[in-house]
């Protein structure tokens, strides 16, 4: 049941759709050398929903840090960024 | 590599977190003292202050961590300690009160908001350690912040200890009395257990049992909030469909509950004991038990129906929960105390809910009478019966049960008393007027009831 070694982070972006949310995300990332594995994207009721499974094996930052640095400067721009370890979502919803 | 997530499923999860206050309540550290006992009470301060600080060192520190790499909040870090009747048998009063001021100071030092241990077991008889203790209560709460007591006077196999019940009542008013600046805050740190658990995560009632391991991780879960969300958008669900629905809620809340106390005892270091799968109320809009009932078609809580509706409610959250969790313990139920729920706050005004009627409920939830201001001329003796009353449940119903009242001193029913933060704040709830002292003064033990010769 889960996975006590991986680092695998899941990025889910909430929020009004705007012009250059995944060119920032993705940028952002890159930066701290996080790499991309998987990205679904949708627009629910002019919601912009984006979720994204990422590795932070290589990262120059901490789950925990980034998913900080996400949340203040997602929230400048009006949307909600979060950063989890994938086993919340591994012990939530599989038996 | 692919999503193996349902994005519903991600989206429900954040969700939870962010609009229905789903978090983990406690995650708190066992810690036994019992190598800590010392002629000398110097020594001995030094023993307790050295083995705490230095086994807790990193606990606030890694469920901060936890609470940022799993984006779910992890509200108290908290520690209990081993019945401190047991490991100051020798001390007195005055020892006793040295004791606590040590674990404040411990406690203050690690960053822990509660420290639960200052306690004794007398279900069948006290020693002089716990005569000792007993006494030292309202003194040792007054004078501290973070340390809370706990007093176990019955079980189902020993019965009901009445000289310990008699003794209690003004304790617990002196208590009262000794902080009636702050609205009687050092009762709110005081429980009376029937059947107390040695792994109780939750305050003030924990404290960390002779059987327990030298460290240990215990979790507490919370969500009342989830599941009234649940119960709200299912409003013509019937009873078995409703069941089914809170057991699956509970299930996800207490795998949270899981995740956390494993990754806590992988970083600490320390042994895993058990996630209590508990509805923890707070004051918080939407975090409450009284509106889960509400939402299942109550329009107050304490109304008839609300003990079916919070029997029901409290089976399912331990069948999801108990399924969710490798180890299960603790209280693992539904909380119901009154300060800390603003729907019970608002029943109580509305005058839906009365002592009595939560006396009902707590045959069927989890723990006892909770977090409830009476009226601060109430009789010592009122005091100790509505504990033999609550302890009688936990006896003869083989669960456990308290009593966390708080004289609110110089105020009547109706009045309002404030505690804050997480105790919240609550009117004062009428007692009976008649007296009871006459019965508590009788003295002796209750005898444990039939059910008890199980063996």
């Amino acid at each position: 049941m889960g996975s006590d070694k991986s680092n695998r982070g899941i990025v889910t972006v909430l929020g009004m759709d705007q012009i250059g949310i995944i060119a920032w995300v993705s940028g952002k990332l890159a930066e701290n050398k996080v790499n991309i594995l998987d990205i679904s994207q949708t627009i629910l009721q002019g919601f912009f929903t984006m979720i994204m499974v990422v590795d932070l094996s290589t990262s120059s930052l901490e789950m925990g840090e980034l998913a900080g640095t996400f949340k203040s400067e997602g929230q400048q721009r009006g949307l909600q960024v979060n950063v989890q370890h994938e086993d919340v979502f591994t012990y939530m919803h599989r038996v | 590599m692919t999503i193996t997530f349902e994005p519903e499923e991600i989206l429900q999860t954040i969700e939870m977190v962010r609009n229905e206050n789903l978090d983990i309540r406690t995650i708190t550290m066992g810690i036994s003292l019992l190598d800590c006992a010392d002629q000398d009470l110097k020594q001995m301060e030094q023993k307790i202050y050295d083995k705490i600080t230095q086994s807790a060192q990193y606990l606030v520190k890694v469920g901060d961590n936890l609470a940022a790499r799993y984006g779910i909040p992890i509200i108290n870090k908290r520690i209990s300690v081993s019945p401190i009747a047991i490991v100051a048998a020798h001390l007195d009063q005055e020892g006793m009160v040295r004791v606590a001021k040590t674990l404040d100071r411990a406690a203050r030092e690690v960053g822990v908001n509660f420290l639960g241990g200052f306690s004794a077991l007398v279900q069948k008889g006290l020693t002089t350690g716990d005569r000792a203790l007993m006494q030292a209560i309202p003194q040792a709460l007054a004078e501290t912040e973070t340390v809370c007591s706990s007093v176990n006077v019955g079980s189902t196999k020993a019965g009901i200890n009445m000289d310990a019940v008699a003794e209690m009542g003004g304790i617990i008013l002196e208590s009262a009395r000794l902080t009636a600046a702050q609205d009687g805050i050092a009762a709110a740190k005081l429980v009376v257990f029937c059947n107390a658990p040695e792994d109780n995560p939750f305050m003030a009632g924990a404290f960390h049992g002779v059987g327990e391991p030298e460290r240990v991780i215990n979790v507490g879960v919370s969500g009342p909030g989830v599941v009234a969300h649940v119960v709200k958008s299912n409003p013509d669900a019937n009873f078995g469909e409703l069941a089914n629905l809170i057991k699956r809620t509970a299930f996800k809340i207490t795998r949270m509950g899981e995740l956390m106390g494993r990754a806590a005892s992988a970083e600490l270091g320390v042994p895993f004991g058990i996630v209590d799968l508990s509805l923890a109320p707070t004051p918080a809009v939407g975090d409450s038990v009284a509106e889960i009932l509400e939402f299942m078609g109550l329009e107050r809580a304490g109304t008839h129906g609300t003990t079916a509706a919070l029997a029901l409610l409290n089976d399912a959250v331990k069948k999801g929960g108990a399924m969710a969790s490798s180890h299960v313990g603790g209280l693992s139920g539904a909380f119901i105390p009154v300060s800390e729920d603003a729907g019970m706050v608002r029943a109580v005004e509305a005058g839906a809910l009365t002592l009595d009627k939560l006396e009902a409920m707590t045959c069927v939830c989890s723990v006892g009478l909770d977090m409830i201001a009476i009226p601060g001329d109430v009789s010592p003796e009122t005091i100790s019966a509505i504990i033999a009353d609550e302890a009688a449940i936990g006896m003869i119903n083989k669960k456990t049960t308290a009593v966390r009242v708080i004289p609110a001193i110089g105020k009547k029913a109706g009045d309002r008393v404030e505690f804050g933060g997480l105790l919240g704040g609550a009117p004062v709830i009428k007692v009976h007027p008649f007296s009871s002292s006459k019965f508590v003064r009788r003295g002796g033990r209750i005898p444990a009831p039939i059910t008890s010769l199980s063996n």
